[in-house]
């Protein structure tokens, strides 16, 4: 028996050995949650940019789980932390940032990159799109599906009410009246505009007030400025476009059903995420246009939209792996094959300036426009407490449309309410 | 000695028996209640520092928050326009389908049909059916004439629609436990009544619907409990809003847990809704199990 055991305890040992070495073969598994927030296909490519990944870097393998809208995955990803199963990385609302450092959730990409290619990496997106993304000059979301507002109308509609079909209003004024024209010329049969009030009213007025050179929040998240006059009149004028000009249904319009709404042509214009292009430009069988969101004294549009994120529950290695992923989904190729295929942003000038995407947009001159819009473009409402604020002023909002308040009463209220959720947080 | 022995032996198999049941009861139900209870005497840790005792606090907020006597409103309304409203149907339903009627079986699907929908499923088609302009119900209203109800979108109407959407989907099922109540009962009660020449509506009454009475307590206490639990469709359709005017307590206690990230007051409207549901619960099984009439 004795003579055996060193032979039993060398073949232990090889196993061992064997097993150490298959692990370091292993493939480092990461974990991301990522939401879907204008329907359609785009959980398909999604994962078809994960296997193509996969394929290039065999020693990585990502679970990407689709988890419903930005809020249901902020949902699952605080669940999954809490039960400790963090995920190593995940895209999430871009306004998710203030909640996410104060659940100690998420780290800064600059304690993760070493080179200096990396670090020019950092750099190489649109500015405006890092602006929900930064704290203190770090760095805590990489743009991923980004969106601004722009305006969809239908050159048919505009025709048959005897406007220029290729003229997009330029200014609020405009909007009212073409729009108003359009209703009219329809016999009621179609509305002349639409600016979806549920889902995410705020973004929404946060482009009007922003038009009219009002912005919304301070740049440190603690403050907000909703009863500003300008802000007001935002609004007046939002609810103006049903009650005066006759050009918008009363009450809320549904963010979800608005899409199928100008498909169907029920309306001639609508607001919404640049991120339906594709799909709208797919189903669309009338001749329709993409522009920029009107001004009142200036343009502008939130931007809008998911980033990623690192997750600090985990190894070194995962961090570096899921850096390399994150850099690969972002890098100017694949957002221009996302851009392509979902009319989401190419987040970097390099994007636009790849073959692909400069033909498409030149085939397709709409794709630009959520591009050219980012330099009228402004930080989505994020601050501290974020869900209490944007639930604060999407009341006032809905209120103010459905006629339950003035708009003035609504967001002096809405303003009562932030000031007393913020007021922990002044500095 | 021995007897005593065995009266040991015969306490420690009935505890044996409970065993499963009352471990399963601890886990899931009666631990994270005192849980919710302790959480509820606590607000947020704050950047940093750890969760603070306040004692009461929480409560003496939430009876000051409009929005939350809002909610408790709107559930009292939905509640209110739920429960009876499917009950009727689910006993209407139930009596159809139990006759002699031709393509019983196809009927009798029918109407289970939105049971077997998950509700997600079910709020999808249905925000569908409300969208204003492109809607099957306005498209159906505007052949008489009427047009432009804003379904979900008008503070008015949208609680009004949520009910509607409900009573649909729960009806269904509640009919099941009224077709199995009619199909045990004795025949010869009928037969007893026609002799007697009793009519239809006074069998009904006297017979029939007293003789339901464990069915209709059964299905009472598990719509009531449905309009307090079941708020899935809210995410689909309304999600609580136009302002505040869809919004159930579930969905409130969901929003301050997830979207405002304020556990411990989430825990506090817990509490609440459990003490409101502890109280109901026992009125009925007090008052309305002493005029329930079991076979």
């Amino acid at each position: 028996m004795r003579t055996r055991l060193p032979f039993a305890l060398s073949t232990l040992a090889a196993g061992l050995l064997s097993t150490q070495s298959a692990m370091a073969n292993d493939p480092v598994e990461l974990t991301m949650y990522y939401p879907v927030a204008v329907g359609g296909e785009l959980t398909a490519v999604v994962d078809g940019l994960v296997e193509d990944f996969e394929a290039q870097h065999p020693d990585i393998n990502v679970d990407a789980i689709y988890a419903g809208n930005y809020d249901d995955t902020r949902v699952r990803a605080m669940s999954a932390i809490e039960a400790g199963e963090a995920p190593q990385l995940s895209v999430m609302f871009s306004i998710d940032l203030y909640e996410l450092l104060e659940q100690d959730a998420i780290m800064a990409f600059d304690e993760v990159v070493e080179t200096d290619e990396e670090r020019a990496w950092l750099d190489s997106f649109y500015p405006a799109l890092m602006e929900n993304g930064q704290v203190d000059g770090k760095t805590y979301g990489i743009p991923f599906q980004r969106s601004t507002i722009v305006m969809y109308w239908n050159k048919e509609a505009f025709a048959d009410a005897g406007l220029d079909p290729d003229t997009p209003p330029e200014n609020w004024d405009e909007m009212a009246q073409m729009a108003a024209a359009v209703r009219d010329a329809s016999n009621g049969e179609q509305w002349g505009v639409m600016i979806p009030s549920t889902g995410y009213p705020y973004w929404m007025f946060q482009a009007l007030a922003f038009q009219n050179g009002h912005r919304l929040m301070s740049a440190d998240g603690t403050e907000v400025y909703f009863d500003d006059p300008a802000a007001v009149e935002a609004l007046e004028y939002w609810v103006s476009l049903a009650n005066e000009h006759n050009a918008m249904p009363d009450g809320a319009l549904e963010w979800g059903t608005l899409r199928q709404n100008f498909l169907e042509q029920s309306t001639a214009m609508m607001w919404h995420s640049t991120g339906n292009l594709t799909a709208v430009r797919n189903q669309a069988d009338f001749d329709f246009g993409v522009a920029m969101l009107p001004m009142k004294t200036q343009r502008g549009s939130p931007t809008g939209g998911g980033n990623f994120y690192l997750f600090k529950d985990s190894s070194e290695e995962e961090q570096r792996a899921a850096m390399t992923f994150i850099r690969w989904m972002t890098a100017p190729e694949r957002a221009a094959t996302w851009s392509i295929e979902t009319g989401y942003m190419g987040v970097s000038p390099d994007a636009y300036a790849t073959d692909a995407l400069e033909e498409y947009v030149e085939t397709f001159p709409p794709a630009a426009v959520a591009r050219d819009q980012l330099e009228h473009a402004t930080a989505e409402l994020s601050t501290y407490q974020g869900g209490r604020i944007r639930q604060a002023l999407d009341n006032a909002v809905q209120a103010a449309l459905t006629g339950q308040m003035s708009p003035a009463d609504a967001l002096a209220q809405a303003q009562r309410e932030a000031e007393s959720v913020l007021r922990r947080y002044a500095r | 000695m021995y007897s005593l022995n065995a009266y040991r032996g015969m306490q420690f198999y009935g505890v044996l028996l409970l065993l499963p049941a009352a471990i399963l009861l601890i886990t899931f139900a009666y631990l994270p209640t005192a849980n919710t209870l302790i959480n509820s005497l606590y607000i947020p840790s704050f950047r940093g520092e750890p969760r603070t005792f306040v004692g009461l606090e929480n409560y003496q907020d939430l009876l000051s928050d409009t929005t939350f006597w809002q909610v408790a409103r709107n559930n009292f309304l939905y509640a209110l326009g739920t429960i009876p409203t499917s009950i009727a149907l689910a006993l209407g339903m139930a009596l159809l389908v139990n006759a002699r009627l031709p393509g019983r079986g196809m009927v009798r699907m029918a109407y289970f049909t939105p049971t077997i929908l998950p509700m997600i499923a079910a709020a999808n088609i249905w925000m569908f059916f409300y969208a204003p302009q492109i809607g099957l119900f306005n498209k159906l209203l505007s052949i008489v004439g009427i047009s432009g109800i804003n379904w979900l979108g008008d503070p008015n109407v949208a609680l009004s629609s949520v009910i509607v959407m409900s009573v649909w989907k729960e009806a269904g099922f509640f009919m099941i436990f009224y077709l199995a109540a009619l199909q045990s009962m004795a025949p010869e009660l009928k037969e007893a009544a026609d002799l007697e020449g009793t009519s239809r509506w006074s069998f009904f009454w006297r017979v029939t619907f007293p003789l339901l009475m464990p069915t209709t307590l059964f299905v009472l206490i598990n719509a009531l409990i449905n309009a307090v639990r079941v708020v899935d469709h809210l995410f689909i359709l309304t999600k609580g809003g136009p302002n505040n005017a869809t919004n159930l307590l579930l969905y409130y206690v969901y929003e301050n847990a997830f979207s405002f990230f304020d556990r411990t007051y989430a825990a506090t409207i817990t509490v609440v809704i459990l003490l409101v549901l502890a109280l109901v619960a026992t009125l009925k099984f007090t008052v309305l199990d002493r005029r329930t009439h079991y076979q």
